[in-house]
């Protein structure tokens, strides 16, 4: 038996001093290039403050010194795991505020490029969610081989897999033909056995259970007033999506549920993403039964000298990172004047510290792995 | 159901509220409320119940440089009735030292971010915000890169980053010198 060590004060209690360290930004656990500033107590965290920019590129400027298409091939870089909805949200900006109607072939397409992106999204989230807990490489490599069937369908439709520069204002810039719709099918009909598997191995895995329950919980009021979006407002308890409130593109059509979670911690911002990956799924299985024949790009839409009345407006779709914006400022010109983007993964990070303090720094680790941001889009 | 600008009037009294139109196809008219009384519109305008626009989405400046101002904008969602968007505006003068609007980041913690890069960008002082420090630019940066008269130095590798003065203090204790250093003291 060993006997305790006289340095320990009777009544157990050790003072500790405050330490102030920075994780990142050259950090595999940041996803890129993040830094937090971190106080610790121990190994408690007692403030957290978010330091980001170092991607910055001022993209904002850059649009504003280019013609209006010019920047889509730019808003790929955003996000770049989901160059698909990026597009989507830029041109139903520019779309709004010309007032060009879209062809429904087009919208058909439209949602089936988002949801795929959506799917391989959510897969590759929840698999570096898995990674930051400390499963290396196992579930991330399972996601990310589901996510190369997605890429490769991008790529044979677009010519590229993760830059895909697909849609253009009224429309996308090709036509899906048969072998294309069959390749789609094949990998949503092949998707759910993914999933089946992977909440097999994960959902009720002891050591998710201990890592992830009651840790990071994000209060539903606080999710609100926090402007907090997507997965991680609807883990929260917070009823909202954009695709139903909105009811953009043909998702006013679609059937669809919107899971919502009970606590609002780290175990149901992973699961709430493996929920929407099967709605997703139930999306995809529609579209792809009832895509029209049709035009796929409004004959109004001039590529060259595009312009826009003068006046403002904001555009939304729900991304699958949250609420993906454009507020875009027209004087009438070939250029934007303002083109702002409200990116949901810096919108986020808001309330991280909020989420962080208390729990332990390994917590944090996951607490930022399951907000799932990327750095494109925080920095811009 | 969104108040209209008479309603917002009476229910905030002194408060100037002019309407500003967007595109006609997006319908999303502004209110530009002035800056004194913005704090207590926003504050109606998220507890009335009638209307409840809780979720502040998107803040974010636009610098007019022919108009003489800059103007700080937000757009307001309701997520417990679902409507949307409220368009609210503000305008500062564009001099530095004038340049100022009262921050909403104590009506909706979702600001906070958002201001200060409005701040980082356009050089907005936020009244009243607990933490306005540059998000996206170092901070050492001077400038205010959105502003429509930016100009943008000839290199930007010139630019002062810590680095130069970590470089210094190597130098004068006499450390390792980086190549290019180590060239010039050979000559």
């Amino acid at each position: 038996m060993i006997a305790a060590p006289s340095t320990i004060p009777a009544g157990g209690a050790i003072t500790t001093q405050l330490l102030e360290i920075s994780i990142g930004p050259q950090h595999p656990s940041t996803h890129g290039v993040f830094r937090m500033d971190v106080v610790l107590d121990g190994e408690v965290v007692r403030a957290l403050k978010p330091v980001v920019g170092y991607l910055h590129r001022n993209h904002e400027q850059l649009a504003e010194k280019m013609s209006w298409l010019g920047s889509m091939p730019y808003t790929d870089r955003l996000d770049y795991f989901n160059s698909m909805s990026n597009n989507w949200a830029y041109a139903l900006a520019v779309e709004k505020l010309a007032g060009i109607k879209v062809p429904e072939r087009a919208e058909y397409i439209r949602v089936i490029m988002a949801e795929l992106s959506r799917l391989q999204n959510h897969a590759s989230a929840i698999g570096f969610l898995l990674q930051d807990c400390g499963a290396w490489g196992t579930p991330l490599l399972y996601a990310f081989k589901e996510r190369e069937k997605i890429l490769d369908f991008f790529e044979t439709v677009s010519g590229s897999r993760m830059m895909c520069n697909y849609f253009r204002f009224g429309g996308v810039r090709v036509d899906l033909n048969d072998e294309m719709l069959a390749m789609a099918r094949k990998i949503v009909a092949e998707f759910p056995k993914f999933l089946d598997e992977f909440e097999k191995l994960m959902t009720t895995n002891e050591v998710v259970l201990a890592r992830c329950q009651r840790v990071g919980i994000l209060p539903k009021e606080l999710a609100i007033a926090g402007s907090i979006s997507g997965p991680v407002a609807r883990a929260s308890g917070v009823e909202y999506d954009i695709r139903k409130v909105d009811k953009y593109g043909v998702y006013g059509q679609l059937e669809f549920g919107v899971p919502v979670g009970a606590v609002g911690d780290v175990y149901d911002r992973y699961y709430i993403r493996v929920l929407e990956m099967r709605e997703s799924v139930k999306i995809l299985q529609q579209v792809l039964r009832d895509i029209p024949a049709g035009p796929v790009q409004a004959v109004e839409v001039k590529l060259r000298g595009f312009k826009i009345p003068a006046g403002d407006g904001y555009g939304r779709v729900e991304g699958a990172k949250g609420e993906l914006g454009f507020y875009l400022v027209s004087e009438g010109g070939p250029k934007p004047y303002r083109y702002h983007i409200r990116p949901p993964s810096f919108i986020n990070l808001t309330v991280l510290e909020d989420m962080c303090v208390g729990h332990k720094v390994a917590d944090a680790i996951i607490i930022l792995g399951s907000i799932d941001i990327v750095l494109g889009e925080v920095d811009r | 159901m969104i108040p209209t600008s008479e309603q917002l009037c009476a229910a905030v009294p002194g408060a100037v509220i002019e309407i500003v139109p967007s595109t006609p196809a997006a319908a999303q008219p502004a209110m530009l409320v002035d800056r004194e009384h913005l704090v207590a519109v926003a504050r109606y305008l998220k507890n009335e119940p009638s209307c409840q626009l809780d979720f502040c989405s998107c803040v974010t400046g636009v610098d007019y440089l022919a108009k003489g101002f800059i103007e700080i904008v937000y757009h307001l969602y309701s997520v417990a009735l679902k409507h949307g968007p409220v368009v609210l505006k503000v305008r500062a003068p564009r001099e530095l030292n004038q340049c100022h609007v009262p921050s909403l980041t104590t009506v909706w913690r979702g600001c906070e971010f958002q201001e200060r890069e409005a701040f980082d960008l356009y050089g907005v002082k936020f009244d009243g915000h607990p933490d306005l420090r540059r998000i996206l630019m170092w901070n050492e940066f001077t400038d205010h890169p959105m502003r429509k008269d930016y100009v943008p130095p000839a290199d930007y590798e010139w630019e002062p980053t810590p680095h130069d003065e970590v470089l210094k203090r190597t130098k004068a204790a006499g450390g390792i010198m980086p190549p290019s250093a180590a060239v010039e003291v050979k000559k």
